[in-house]
């Protein structure tokens, strides 16, 4: 499904501020598959994840969705493929559009756009059913603008939104990040359960080791722009929040005394 | 008749004409609209297309292609320019407002090449207002219902447009480009078709202006854009809505009664203003037209406060 392989990338290369953000980092996401992606701050996850997405071009390496390679395809040509919930619940929508234009909007993902009009009868029932699932009572609010619901509310129409047009890959930038632990708690499982449902294949991000271990089928973890670690099955299942804490200082420690030699 | 003291200080014919030239700049003002307003593209390419649209107009007719013909030929033409404002914005990175003023003073010589001369005259050439008037109406009376004609029809053909799945793509990569993007709308193509639309819209007004006052003059896009934004502002302070349909409406409105305003200050002997004070006029209206709804929003904030 997602096959990412040797990617390098370096910001400001040649300048005193040059930071190797991807050093080699290679994944492979097979189809309907569930992967938690964590790491430090900078450890590379959002830039892995805009270089998946294509927001962000990569030196190296190559990146293949679905068997066909789009390292040097732009974000909108990828859409057909991927997509994607962003960590602010105000990026996902547009808030001067109402609520059943940014889902017609997203309902033609990665199709040709033409002339018909966008938001039809029939298109706003099944909007409307779609939306009724989240129990917000949004579904007598569709023609209402989406900047006036709140961010936990625009957070969950994205992620329906990544729903309405098949898919083949499910991004999601520590989406529940931004938002109140109640309402990180209804995205979560609401993200459980559009992923179960369509099947996608997942790759989220997060700076929760508790969500990481709870959700999905597999985790990654990143540092310094590499995967280094990978469990999944029952490997994964025995692991708890202070054995990952103790992998991290762990590989942590490794980094350091790599450096360490390096310095001696 | 000389004896009927008028409620305004204006006669019909001043009155007609004012209605007049406010629906052509509502013309320019839904181009405005699009560009400022649902792209976010400050372009002032307005000023340049708008002469444009006259130039090509009145070069074509005087050379005795019919105005109908012409005027296509100009609203084309505006889309061109209006295209390559985009195309230097979004293929060459240059900054929108710098790309849009590139384009505007190509134009000026661009527009002086078309014409061949300062200004090209339409005095007994046919229009496609004198064409289409019938005998019962005097032409002041006619070219304003033609007028509300074409405005209307494009207003709901607007209207109509950013309804559709691509209008909808071209509002959203105004509105959050980052989004659209994620969503599969190729931006760099809906900024260049809204820039396009835009300023063919302006090209067309120029057209009917060149038609409408006797010829295209180099120095008749000075201010366009003042003007095309004075209306969308004074329009929004109006009628403030999100919808688009009355966003449109508001719009339009503004022109007309931007104009109106005008026409009132220019022939009110009392205040004693006269033709070269309308760029003063325009820039006093636009800021009361600014700062009313900022005053409207403190005084509701007192009474809640």
């Amino acid at each position: 499904m997602l096959n990412a392989q040797d990617l390098h990338l370096t910001f400001n290369p040649g300048t005193p501020i040059e930071t190797l953000a991807l050093r080699g980092l290679s994944l492979e996401i097979p189809s309907g598959q569930f992967v938690t992606v964590i790491g430090s701050n900078g450890a590379g996850k959002s830039t892995f994840l805009n270089a998946v997405s294509g927001e962000q071009a990569i030196d190296s390496g190559k990146v293949e969705i679905d068997g066909i390679d789009m390292t040097r395809q732009p974000v909108w040509a990828r859409a057909r493929h991927v997509a994607r919930v962003f960590q602010d619940p105000l990026a996902g929508t547009c808030e001067d559009l109402t609520i059943e234009e940014n889902m017609a909007l997203a309902k033609m993902r990665g199709q040709r756009r033409g002339f018909s009009f966008a938001v039809k009868q029939a298109l706003r029932e099944e909007f409307r059913e779609q939306i009724a699932t989240l129990g917000l009572g949004l579904e007598n609010r569709l023609s209402d603008r989406i900047g006036l619901l709140s961010g936990g509310q625009r957070q969950a129409v994205s992620l329906l939104m990544a729903a309405l047009q098949p898919s083949r890959l499910l991004l999601l930038d520590e989406h529940t990040a931004a938002l109140d632990p109640r309402t990180a708690d209804f995205v979560l499982k609401l993200t459980a359960r559009i992923v179960a449902e369509h099947k996608l294949t997942t790759m989220m991000v997060t700076h929760s080791m508790r969500q990481a271990l709870d959700v999905g089928e597999r985790t990654v973890m990143l540092h310094q722009g590499r995967v280094v670690l990978d469990v999944a099955g029952k490997e994964r299942e025995g692991l708890d929040v202070h054995h990952l804490l103790a992998m991290f200082e762990k590989v942590r420690g490794e980094a350091l005394d790599d450096d360490a030699l390096l310095l001696s | 008749m000389s004896r009927r003291q008028p409620v305004l200080p204006m006669s019909t014919y001043t009155l007609l004409g004012a209605l007049e030239i406010g629906l052509i700049f509502s013309l320019v003002a839904l181009g405005v609209y699009i560009s400022f307003r649902l792209l976010r593209f400050p372009d002032l390419t307005v000023d340049g297309s708008f002469p444009l649209g006259g130039a090509v107009a009145a070069t074509l007719i005087a050379s005795g292609t019919d105005p109908f013909t012409a005027t296509i030929a100009a609203t084309a033409a505006g889309a061109f320019a209006g295209l390559i404002t985009g195309w230097l914005n979004v293929r060459l990175k240059i900054m929108d407002l710098l790309a849009s003023i590139l384009m505007m003073i190509a134009l000026y010589s661009i527009n002086l090449r078309i014409m061949g001369k300062p200004n090209v005259p339409l005095i007994m050439e046919p229009t496609v207002f004198n064409i289409l008037q019938p005998e019962v109406l005097a032409d002041y009376v006619f070219r304003p219902l033609l007028l509300i004609f074409v405005v209307l029809a494009v207003k709901l053909l607007l209207d109509g447009f950013f309804a559709t799945q691509t209008g909808l793509a071209i509002r959203a990569t105004g509105s959050n480009a980052r989004m659209a993007r994620s969503q599969g709308v190729n931006t760099g193509l809906a900024v260049l078709a809204g820039m396009a639309l835009s300023n063919a819209l302006v090209g067309l007004a120029g057209a009917l202006f060149a038609q409408t006052q006797g010829g295209a003059d180099i120095s008749m896009g000075v201010g366009t854009i003042v003007i095309g934004l004075a209306a969308v502002i004074v329009g929004e302070s109006l009628l403030p809505s999100r919808k688009l349909y009355l966003a449109t409406l508001a719009v339009i409105l503004g022109a007309i009664v931007y104009r109106f305003f005008i026409a009132l200050a220019l022939n009110s002997d009392f205040i004693g203003l006269q033709a070269q004070d309308l760029n003063l006029v325009t820039a006093l209206l636009v800021t009361v037209a600014l700062v009313l709804p900022r005053l409207r929003q403190r005084s509701i904030g007192k009474k809640g406060g």
